[in-house]
């Protein structure tokens, strides 16, 4: 299957690839995805205020996947927790010309900014640690 | 073609050997008559041609010329043996039996028998991909009319008993054909010695050209008859109408000549490439698994989970080797391997498995360069891999509560 310029960029030289420490107050961690279904997104985004100032990802998945996830830590820096939340999986598949089949590869990123978001949250009012392993 | 790809997969197709393509060269240019044009020159050349490849065609599985037709590929000849005999055997029985790990144009064709009426047992295999015999004695009854078990399988290279299968389905009075594709001119197949009344082959597997394969059928002790799925001119002896594929007939039959003459000399280069790169991965990766089986195995067939990286990733990143992956990612309906969850690969492993499969014409710096490829593109995967991190931490992937979508 022939991947589009963009796809192979991220894939060859991914973004912010890597890890925050996961127990950091000011860090929220999404894992989403499961291991049978072949694709595990980590995205890891690190707030100051109401702003993400840095993200950091990982993923287990296609090549897409991959990509989808590299685009997306660029995607959500500099923005606010509100207008992170609002980003559609649309504009990934726009971005990295994604094929029909691929297209829940994105979906999976959106739902990681979400999942992340809302661990961070979370423990901003309880200080669990636990990361939040939802939202999809 | 880049030409500095390594091409890896030749349990998908081969490259045609450089003797075959010249042994078919002149039935292009010259020799180009029809091998059923019986009044002139022309066409007893090319009769003569294709009489000579069904020897060779039999001679490769011990069977007796005249019991082989020409076919298009496997494909065709496991359709025409499966629904053929279904068709002539009607008022014998209406029931079929095949194993799960068959190729799609036999579990499909058994497929559409049942949506004709017939009853199809599939026969779950064992962790090697093996079926279980005593499984088949069961599963046969007095309305059986045919067992279909393929002799090598295509995905993680898998040899069935065939001698033992044959001997059951003798013994029981039902026909035994078998998906021969992935097996003839690598192992030896004999069909006297092993009772099957019915074999499917194809050139492109054996470093012959695409769009060419034969059936075996079996003459006497039983006389197998079949009604045949294509109406025409009828060749074949009635059995496949269509002008013979003459210049392809010619290469498959010189194909599996090459492959009986070098076929010992062959499975010790093959099986030494194969250990020499299982050996060099082991020694540099962790968290790998082979599936299948070691001791029942085509020689050049290595299908390998690298735990932890999907499988399309590593394809992607594997840009100058020719391989393929079971990874449901890579299909077009997003399946898994029908063949990696039958003999049991959970889907988490299944995602992450790639089949190499060895030729002819691979090489023993290649092995090397696709071993240093492999560790440096799944290292670099799994550190991309939160699924490793995990498995580093420490952590217990199946304690984990995930959230498929
Ligand atoms: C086991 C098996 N059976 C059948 C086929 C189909 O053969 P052909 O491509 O000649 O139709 C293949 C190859 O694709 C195969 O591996
Ligand atoms: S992770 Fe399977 S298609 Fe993208």
């Amino acid at each position: 299957m022939p991947y589009s310029d963009k796809v192979v960029d991220h894939f060859e030289n991914p973004r912010n690839m890597g890890s925050f420490a996961k127990d950091d107050k000011d860090v929220g961690t999404g894992i989403v995805g499961a291991p049978e279904c072949g694709d595990v997104m980590k995205l890891q985004l690190k707030i100051v205020g109401d702003r993400i100032v840095d993200a950091k990802f990982k993923t287990f998945g296609c090549g897409s996947a991959i990509a989808s996830s590299s685009y997306v830590t660029e995607l959500v820096k500099g923005k606010s927790l509100d207008e992170a939340q609002d980003i559609k999986n649309v504009q990934i598949v726009e971005e990295l010309a994604l094929p029909p089949v691929k297209i829940h590869c994105s979906v999976l990123a959106e739902d990681a900014i979400k999942a992340a978001i809302a661990d961070y949250r979370k423990r901003q009012g309880a200080e669990t640690g636990e990361p939040a392993q939802s939202a999809s | 073609m880049r030409n500095d790809m390594i091409y890896m997969d030749n349990n998908a197709t081969t490259r045609t050997d450089p003797r075959v393509v010249e042994a078919m060269l002149p039935w292009f240019t010259e020799k180009y008559g029809n091998a059923h044009s019986r009044n002139h020159a022309f066409g007893w050349e090319a009769e003569e041609a294709v009489e000579a490849a069904r020897a060779s065609v039999a001679r490769a599985i011990g069977a007796d010329p005249r019991e082989i037709i020409f076919t298009s590929g496997a494909t065709e000849s496991n359709n025409l043996a499966v629904k053929g005999v279904a068709e002539f055997f009607v008022d014998r029985g209406d029931h079929f039996i095949t194993s799960a790990i068959e190729h799609k144009c036999v579990s499909d064709s058994m497929k559409s028998l049942e949506r004709s009426g017939r009853k199809v047992t599939f026969l779950g295999v064992d962790r090697e991909g093996r079926i279980d015999l005593a499984a088949l004695e069961t599963a046969i009854t007095d309305k059986t009319v045919l067992v279909s078990i393929m002799a090598a399988n295509n995905e993680i290279g898998t040899v069935q008993d065939l001698a033992a299968i044959g001997k059951i389905c003798k013994a029981r009075g039902v026909l035994f054909h078998t998906d021969a594709a992935q097996m003839v001119g690598k192992q030896p197949i004999d069909v006297e010695a092993m009772g099957i009344d019915l074999l499917s082959l194809s050139a492109h597997k054996i470093y012959g050209p695409k769009g060419v394969g034969a059936l075996y059928i079996r003459r006497s002790k039983p006389r197998v008859r079949l009604v045949a799925q294509m109406d025409g001119g009828g060749q074949e002896r009635g059995l496949r109408s269509g002008t013979l594929n003459v210049t392809g007939i010619v290469g498959l039959g010189r194909a599996l000549d090459i492959a009986m003459e070098e076929m010992e000399t062959e499975r010790v280069r093959m099986r030494a490439l194969r250990d020499r790169f299982l050996s060099r991965i082991r020694a540099n990766l962790d968290h790998i698994h082979v599936n299948g089986s070691m001791e029942h195995r085509i020689e050049g067939n290595l299908n390998i989970s690298f735990a932890y990286v999907e499988g399309e990733s590593l394809l992607m990143s594997l840009k100058e080797v020719a391989v393929s992956s079971g990874s449901a990612c890579t299909s077009a309906t997003l399946e898994p391997s029908h063949v990696l969850r039958a003999i049991g690969v959970g889907e988490e492993l299944a995602h992450t498995s790639i089949r190499f499969g060895i030729g002819r014409f691979n090489t023993e710096s290649e092995i090397d360069r696709v071993v240093d490829m492999l560790t440096e593109k799944v290292n670099r995967l799994r550190e991309m891999s939160p699924l490793y991190e995990m498995v580093k931490e420490g952590v217990d992937l199946q304690t984990v509560k995930w959230n498929p979508h």
